[in-house]
């Protein structure tokens, strides 16, 4: 070390004459974790809204308060009348959006893999995608029956196109060098497709199922509407009829929950399905 | 079993990639491949494992292929090419899995594996809890499992840290030892083919030829970090390749590796 270093040291290592902390600028960008945030929101939301109804701020012909609908509800529990709409709205959906998957799922992974299929039926599922399956509902009660076969129908449309998509995205995906891997070692191409691509583009055919299930419910409203007895859409359909809004808005509240519970669930087979992504 | 490739010549669209490359694999060696960067090392391994197929010339085998091997020409891959899904185990069930050994066998020949590669206690983790030191272990306990006449290690070592280097080698030099298996062994690096090579084998710039095989007459026991007869290989290695690598290294590419 040379002199004029030496004295520089002695000179900053006496009193500091301009010392400042290095300013700290990586903070944001980042989600957290506030799990209590979102349920508070809407507790103090729902509150507000029937504290302006008892005063009077919110007119009850606008919109009626939410204890009225929650009455509504209650209403439509004690006369067994909830699980006959639920159980016939859950049972279209449960058919259709399963069908619709499963079917996705496999001309997805045909449009991924072979190059013929996607040759010949990519054009097509490009055009049918975009189009909206409600419009279609009186050909399809044409075709299928006013009965629940156009209702199944429809939500199966419209929950195949999006799962296609997002399924053939992913084998799009899968890292080639595994495939090129699994070749290397032998294994059939049934093995490869089950035990490599399938895994691989499973993160892909889940979020697709966020999709097409959000879109299953809103088809299955608009399909309860034309024909049929009992569905939630049809409950909702008779409420608005008849302007009985806190009936309405206790069918539109099931809606709501419906829609929680199957995101939830598809969470809940991320988790299960995905946990090797860590 | 022995590996032979006679005239092998490949081009790419209408660049050529390799011309007329000769070579033979004996048995229980292993050959070292290097290069510059483009050569097409990477793609000869593809032709000697027939994931690929070369314009001209044939890769021919002679001799019986080993008892009980599942999948003679087995590669050992840069990237580890392990299932993300899969446990450990699970990945090296992967590729017994098509066998029709029966539960048991599979089970025992994977307890087998991973005794003989120290990697029991790692049995039920996922790759992405492993160091990639650990992972390209998992990949080479999987390519034992098969049995295989050949390896065909396409730079396996690249991925990793220097220090992890170090230690797979070892690890490949006390596996050689115990195991004497066969591998054709692809890398850019000069230390690992002198410390690893029965035979180096230097290729040109595009097109890639041999240019020559150096033999390196030691037991690879005896070779370490420093050797001065290996750092002299080495370093005439260098000599050659180096005109070669500054060549390449300028060249536009416009061809996959």
């Amino acid at each position: 070390m040379s002199q004029s270093d030496m004295a520089e040291r002695a000179d900053t290592s006496g009193e500091p004459k301009s010392l400042r902390a290095v300013p700290y600028r990586g903070g944001g960008f980042r989600p957290g974790h506030w799990r209590f945030v979102g349920p508070l929101v809407f507790a103090v939301l729902l509150l507000c809204w029937e504290a302006g109804s008892r005063s009077g701020v919110i007119s009850n012909l606008v919109l009626p308060a939410p204890s009225e609908a929650l009455e509504a509800l209650r209403q439509l529990v004690e006369t067994g009348q909830l699980w006959l709409h639920l159980g016939a709205s859950l049972q279209r959906l449960v058919i259709g959006w399963s069908l619709g998957v499963t079917l996705g799922v496999a001309v997805g992974l045909l449009v991924g893999l072979l190059p013929l299929a996607r040759a010949g039926l990519l054009p097509l599922v490009s055009a049918l995608f975009p189009i909206p399956k409600i419009a279609l509902l009186p050909l399809f009660v044409i075709w299928f029956g006013i009965g629940e076969g156009s209702k199944v129908a429809t939500i199966l449309f419209g929950s195949f196109f999006p799962t296609v998509i997002a399924t053939y995205g992913g084998v799009d995906n899968v890292d080639r060098t595994l495939v090129r891997m699994g070749q290397s070692f032998g294994l059939g191409w049934w093995s490869i497709v089950r035990k490599i691509i399938l895994p691989g583009a499973m993160p892909a055919i889940l979020s697709g199922c966020r999709i097409s299930a959000s879109i299953a419910i809103i088809l299955l409203v608009a399909a309860e509407m034309i024909g049929a007895e009992y569905g939630i859409g049809a409950y909702v359909l008779m409420a608005g009829s008849l302007f009985a809004t806190d009936q309405l808005l206790a069918g539109v509240a099931m809606l709501s929950v419906l829609g929680l519970v199957v995101s939830w669930l598809i969470g809940r087979a991320e988790r299960r399905l995905l946990r090797w992504r860590g | 079993m022995d590996l032979l490739l006679r005239g092998i010549s490949h081009r790419y669209g209408g660049t050529e990639v390799m011309r007329d490359i000769n070579l033979e694999i004996r048995r229980g060696e292993i050959v070292c491949i290097i290069g510059p960067s483009g050569c097409g090392k990477s793609t000869l391994l593809r032709f000697i494992g027939g994931l690929e197929r070369p314009d001209a010339g044939e890769v021919l085998l002679s001799g019986p292929e080993p008892e009980g091997s599942l999948n003679p020409l087995t590669y050992v891959f840069q990237d580890f090419a392990l299932l993300p899904w899969r446990t450990v185990a699970g990945n090296i069930s992967l590729v017994l899995e098509d066998h029709g050994l029966g539960r048991q066998r599979i089970a025992a020949i994977i307890d087998d594996v991973l005794a003989r590669t120290g990697l029991s206690e790692f049995r039920e983790a996922l790759p992405r809890q492993l160091s990639g030191g650990m992972r390209q272990r998992v990949a080479i306990a999987r390519a034992l499992a098969v049995r295989p006449a050949v390896m065909l290690m396409d730079e396996p070592l690249s991925a990793l840290d220097s220090q992890t280097r170090e230690l797979l080698m070892d690890d490949l030099v006390s596996l050689w030892q115990r195991e004497r298996f066969t591998a054709c062994y692809v890398t850019h690096n000069l230390a690992e083919a002198v410390r690893l090579g029965h035979r180096v084998v230097v290729l040109s710039r595009r097109p890639g030829q041999i240019r020559t095989v150096v033999d390196i007459d030691m037991d690879l026991a005896e070779r370490g970090p420093g050797h001065p007869e290996l750092e002299a290989i080495q370093s005439q290695l260098w000599t050659l390749l180096r005109d070669e690598a500054r060549a390449a290294d300028r060249e536009i590419t416009d061809v996959a590796e």
